[in-house]
Parts: C-alpha cells; sequence; structure tokens
C-alpha cells in the first residue's frame, strides 16, 4: 500500500520511495527504506505527517502516493 | 555560480582562518553565531546570489555563518551557497541538536568524509535530558573521531569550551567504504570535499583532466552514511521513556483543520489588531503625528527656509511638498518603522515557536492548486513584510517553475507590511464590511491568477517533504534581535529609493510634468476607475514604492467607494523598485518586465470591474 492510504496512528515499514530526488532527501532525514515509521497525522486532501523518533516530517500528498509502505506486524 | 573565493569577496585577511559555522535548520545556529561574536557583525551577499550571510571576526579569524542545511549539496540555492563555503572553509563548528542526532548526524558525517577539520557543539543539551535522553558525549567523540562539546547556546553554557577548542579541531573517522572509494579520485581534485562531490554526482563539481574511471552514485554513499550513523546512534544515546509532551501534543493540535484553522485565523486576527490597529492607529498617530509633523517637520522647514527659502527649486526639494528632509523623513521613520518593526516581530514569534512549519503543512493542500506546495507559505507570509525580501526567499523553493509562481503573486497580489499599514489605516475607519471586501478582491485575485499560472506554466512543482521542529517558547532576547536587525536592514534599503523618488516627484513637479502625467492617466484613473485625477500622483509614487504610493491616497478626499478601489489598484500595482531590481536579478529581464506590467494591467483592470459593480 501507499503512504497515503494508511490509518493515523498506524505503525509502518517503508519500502519504496519512487521519486529519485526526494528519495535522497528522505535519506539525509534518516528515512531509508526498511525504516520504521508511525503515521503521525493526515490531514484531509493534505500532507501526511510521518514520526520516526522525534524527528517529524510533512509529506506531501502527491509525494504519499509515491511511497510504498507496509503495516509494522 | 562558478568558483567563487570567500576571502576575496569578504575581503577577509590572508592569514586568518575561515571558521565556518554549519548546521541543520532551526538548531539554534543563529544563536550560537550571535554568542560567539556578541559584536558588530556584517551582513552581505554571496557573490552571484542574494543570499545573505553574516560573518564577523573573531580573533585574529573569520567566523561566517551559513543558511540551515540537511546534508552538502545542491538541491536548492542556499545549499550551494553552504555547499561554495564547507569547500572553502579552514575549519567548521558543527552544530548538533541533540534530540534530534540521528538527522543532524548525516551532515556531521558528510563534512568528516569530506575531511574538513570540524568541532562538533552538541547543542541544546538541556532539552534533551529534559525529555529523558542521553547521549555519551565521550562515545560520541570516539566514533566521530572530532571533538563533541555540549552546549545550551540560548543560556551561553559551553560557548567558551567552543571558542577553547577551536585548535582541536580534528578530520575524523570517514565511512569506511566511502574512504575507500575516495582513495583512487581525491589526488585529481584541489580538495577531498569536492572528490566526495563529484562521487555524489554533485552537479557543480568541476573537473579538470582525465579521471580515472569511478562509479559515481549518490544513493549508494548516502545509504552507506545513513547506515553508518544509525549503528553510532545506536551505540551513543539511551532513551528513557518517550512521554508526548505538551509541546508535542500542541504541536499536533494545530496541524488539524479544528483546531489548526481557527488557531491560523486567531494568530491573524492577533496580529492585524497588534499590527493595524495599536501600530497602526495607536503607536503611529504618535510617531508620526505628534513627533514627526508636530516638532521635526517644522523645524526642518524653517531651517531650509533660513538657508534656501521655501520657494527655490532646492528648498522644494528639500522641504516642500514631496521634501527628502521632510516627507521621506516623516513616512520612513514616523510611519514606516514601527509598522514593519511590529510585523517582523510578529514574524519572528512565529519563526521561532516552531509555528511557521505547521501553516506551511496546514496550508499545503490549497497551495498545490496553485503550482506551489506549503513550503511557499513563506515567501507569501514574508512579503506581507516586505516584497524584496520575500522575493529573495524564494530560492528555498525546489523548482524554477514554483520561483516563478511565487515570485509573480508576491510582485502582484502580496501587499507589503508598510502598505499594509497605510491600507489598514484607510480602511478600518470604514468599517468592517470594506475591510471584507477588500481582502476578498486581493484573494480572489491571488487564487485566480495562481490558477491561470498553474496551468499555462510548463513544468512540474515539487512536492513537500518538510521537517516539523518541535513548537518551543520563543525567547524574547532573540525575538527582539532579529526584529531590531531586520528593521535596520529594511529602512538602510528603503532610505535612498525613498529620497530618490521623492527627489523624482518633486522634479516631475516644478517641471510642470506631473501634471502632464497625470493628464495622461486621466482616462484610466478618473474615468475607468473613478477616482479624483490627483490619485494618479500615488501611481506614480507608487512605481519608487508601493507604501509610498499608498501613502499619497491618505490625504486625498474620497468616498468610501473610491477608497477602496483606489487601495485595491495601488495593492495590485507594480511592485516598488527595489524588488523589481531583484526580480530581474532573480528571473531574468524578460520574467521581471512580464511580472512588471503584467502588475500594471491586473491593477486597472480589477480597479475599473471594481468600480463598475460598486460605484
Amino acid at each position: 500500500m501507499t503512504l497515503e492510504q494508511a490509518r493515523i496512528g498506524e505503525k509502518l515499514i517503508v519500502r519504496e520511495i519512487t521519486d529519485p530526488e526526494m528519495k535522497m532527501k528522505a535519506i539525509r532525514f534518516g528515512v531509508i527504506e526498511g525504516a520504521e515509521v508511525i503515521c503521525a497525522e493526515k490531514l484531509p486532501y493534505g500532507p501526511v505527517v510521518i514520526r520516526k523518533g522525534r524527528q517529524e516530517l510533512a509529506v506531501g500528498r502527491r509525494l504519499a502516493q509515491r511511497i510504498i509502505v507496509e503495516p509494522q506486524v | 555560480m562558478g568558483i567563487i573565493e570567500l576571502t576575496k569577496a569578504f575581503k577577509i585577511p590572508a592569514k586568518a582562518k575561515k571558521i565556518v559555522l554549519v548546521g541543520n535548520p532551526n538548531v539554534g545556529k543563529s544563536v550560537f553565531f550571535n554568542v560567539l561574536t556578541n559584536r558588530y557583525v556584517e551582513v552581505s551577499n554571496f557573490p552571484g546570489t542574494t543570499v545573505d550571510i553574516s560573518y564577523s571576526s573573531l580573533g585574529n579569524d573569520v567566523l561566517i555563518d551559513t543558511p540551515g542545511i540537511y546534508g552538502v549539496s545542491s538541491f536548492n540555492d542556499e545549499e550551494k551557497v553552504a555547499r561554495e563555503m564547507i569547500i572553502q572553509a579552514d575549519m567548521v563548528i558543527n552544530i548538533v541538536d541533540s534530540l534530534h542526532l540521528e538527522r543532524d548526524l548525516f551532515l556531521t558525517q558528510q563534512l568528516i568524509d569530506m575531511e574538513i577539520p570540524i568541532i562538533v557543539a552538541l547543542n541544546m543539551m538541556d532539552e534533551a535530558r529534559q525529555q529523558g535522553v542521553e547521549i555519551e558525549v565521550q562515545a560520541l567523540e570516539e566514533y566521530l573521531g572530532v571533538p563533541v562539546i555540549p552546549t545550551v547556546a540560548v543560556e551561553g553554557k559551553g560557548i567558551a569550551e567552543v571558542l577553547k577548542s577551536l585548535d582541536k579541531a580534528r578530520t575524523g573517522n570517514k565511512v569506511p567504504e566511502i574512504r575507500d572509494k575516495l582513495v583512487p579520485v581525491k589526488d585529481f581534485f584541489p580538495t577531498t570535499g569536492e572528490a566526495l562531490l563529484y562521487l555524489e554526482e554533485d552537479p557543480l563539481v568541476e573537473v579538470s583532466g582525465p579521471l580515472p574511471q569511478v562509479h559515481r552514485n549518490q544513493e549508494a554513499l548516502y545509504l552507506k552514511r545513513r547506515l553508518w550513523v544509525n549503528e553510532i546512534v545506536k551505540k551513543v544515546i539511551k532513551e528513557g521513556m518517550e512521554e508526548a509532551t505538551f509541546a508535542a501534543r500542541l504541536g499536533h493540535l494545530l496541524l488539524r483543520p479544528f483546531p489548526g484553522i481557527p488557531a491560523l485565523l486567531l494568530s491573524l486576527v492577533i496580529m492585524y489588531y497588534f499590527i493595524g490597529v495599536l501600530t497602526a492607529q495607536v503607536i503611529v498617530e504618535f510617531t508620526e503625528e505628534i513627533i514627526m509633523e508636530g516638532y521635526y517637520s517644522p523645524l526642518m522647514e524653517n531651517l531650509v527656509n533660513r538657508i534656501f527659502s521655501l520657494g527655490t527649486v532646492t528648498g522644494y526639494i528639500l522641504a516642500g511638498e514631496y521634501g527628502i528632509l521632510t516627507m521621506t523623513v516623516v513616512y520612513l521613520f514616523g510611519l514606516l518603522m514601527p509598522l514593519v518593526a511590529a510585523f517582523y516581530f510578529s514574524l519572528s514569534i512565529m519563526e521561532d515557536s516552531g509555528y511557521l512549519p505547521r501553516v506551511a503543512t496546514l496550508t499545503d493542500r490549497i497551495l498545490v492548486k496553485i503550482g506551489l506546495n506549503g513550503r511557499a507559505i513563506i515567501p507569501i507570509i514574508l512579503g506581507l513584510g516586505c516584497v524584496t525580501m520575500a522575493t529573495i526567499t524564494t530560492r528555498i523553493l525546489g523548482s524554477s517553475r514554483e520561483r516563478i509562481i511565487a515570485t509573480a503573486l508576491l510582485g502582484v497580489a502580496i501587499p507589503c507590511s508598510a502598505q499594509l499599514g497605510v491600507i489598514f489605516g484607510m480602511v478600518s475607519p470604514l468599517g468592517l464590511g470594506y475591510l471584507a471586501l477588500y481582502l476578498g478582491v486581493i484573494a480572489l485575485v491571488f487564487i485566480g491568477l495562481g490558477m491561470v499560472m498553474e496551468k499555462f506554466i510548463p513544468g512540474q512543482s515539487t512536492d513537500l517533504l518538510m521537517d516539523l521542529p518541535p513548537m518551543r517558547l520563543p525567547r524574547l532576547k532573540n525575538v527582539l534581535k532579529k526584529t531590531c536587525n531586520r528593521t535596520i536592514h529594511f529602512l538602510k534599503e528603503a532610505l535612498p529609493l525613498f529620497a530618490l523618488g521623492a527627489f523624482l516627484i518633486s522634479l516631475l513637479n516644478i517641471s510642470g510634468s506631473l501634471l502632464t502625467i497625470q493628464k495622461f492617466l486621466s482616462p484610466l484613473v478618473h474615468g475607468w476607475m473613478k477616482l479624483p485625477g490627483a490619485a494618479s500622483t500615488a501611481f506614480i509614487m507608487g512605481i519608487v514604492r508601493r507604501d509610498f504610493g499608498a501613502a499619497g491616497l491618505y490625504s486625498l478626499q474620497m468616498s468610501p467607494g473610491q477608497t477602496l478601489i483606489s487601495l485595491v489598484a495601488i495593492t495590485l500595482f507594480v511592485p516598488c523598485i527595489a524588488s523589481i531590481l531583484v526580480i530581474f536579478k532573480e528571473r531574468g529581464l524578460k520574467d521581471g518586465l512580464l511580472i512588471w506590467t503584467g502588475s500594471f494591467i491586473i491593477a486597472f483592470l480589477t480597479g475599473g470591474i471594481l468600480a463598475r459593480i460598486i460605484i
């Protein structure tokens, strides 16, 4: 599934970021493929906020559609 | 941007070491800079760009501040400038946020991989401890191979140790795989830093001569570094229970449409009362009417009259209707200075509290519709302060398409604080209905223009990926310092242009050309927009500075409807000379002229249509 489809509070594992430039920026923030993140907030039709430790990132809707995630088990 | 020698650009003495402050955004870098230098700081443009760089002497050396960055690369103009300064640094003081070690150490490790001598200041140690994060400083020092000094910059703690440790700066332990990859190419570049950036596919590294065949792969190197840093962080951090602090909860609430949107509206209303009512009416009445008009102007007129007589050309230029020594000074110091200071004060609070990025997230959804992303709210809000400064800030946007859209919107539909002050002063007495109408028309033009540009400007806009710093209580001292610096910067920039504008208008008036231009504009101003003929002067003045134009409307006798039309037209009217010069510089002559003529047309078109509807 994509990050856009995640629910608030859901714990996720990042599988793939399909936008190459955004992928580099995400690596700098600490979000790499395999990283465990939490979907902290979702604005209606707006950005998805993810949290990794104390780091919070706002991810634009369109970018969230291009981040593949799966729920943590 | 070619190779720019810092030594020449900032006139740094040959023997002085270039000490460069580097860190992620919001880690207290500017506080650090201020405490470390604590004396006269020079600010100048980085050559070839409009990025302001602060620098100051530090003993025999020079301390240079850089824009906040998450890594050394060339994703936007700020990164390009920081990158250039880091390459030329003799040593780097790297400020690291103790609460975001994992994020910040990526930059630290990249500096180490570049083989630059660094010391690390582990800032905000107090907050980390409060939140139950323990960092083993010694272990961190060993893993990185460079000195690490715990600091609390806002309280001045640890600063002395940093100063004492400057000569202990070292090149640390590189990521082993990266070190190996550097070996074959290192000697082909002036510095190891450039060799590393070359391997990281940086487009700006210049290659001279034949290079051995190497595989350049940004992603591979970034991943290696990221994993290496994550390992270090795991070993040096002991985290207690993570509790949701009040600040974190507040940060989340402000993101939700409810209560986020009401909170945003409330902040805007508070800002309006603070700037538009308290400052524009109460304070300005004192500074402009009592001090300036009551004491200063008569004194000046008297003085000039004694030397030149007000009837002479010189006397008229100095102290006449548009006198350089009278009107210019009165408007600038009596009217604008309090307004601009009040605006920068509000903005600094929004910045330092961490609220601004939340506003960006909240408004992303709307801004996407006009080809921007939430980040663009920063230049837009800044534009409400000073459009010139905001135009410069569009460099934080991710693509040239976004920069053009934002620049055009700023140039056309965003009134600056100086202008806003005059506008609020004129519209408030007319009642809330007129205020709402004014805001509605401007908002409509803003969104309409944005949607047209989103449709017709080719290319693709970038998506939002933005760090949300923790909410903090702003420190008054820091807020005041920022307000003060920015206001002084504004006055320095505005004074010569204001004087020039007043001088030109006086000349036009004396030579009789003002009347000719007024007659020429009369069909537009009087016939089409149904305003008094004298309003033409305001528009001519508006070419110099927009607030100057708005101020020119102040003294005219107009009906409420006319007032509204004139204010809408002057808001949408051409950007001031300073802005248009910056627009030319940043966006090129062609786009600049397009924005300039476009705003001319949009202003008169909207004004005329409005006149047809309400008068």
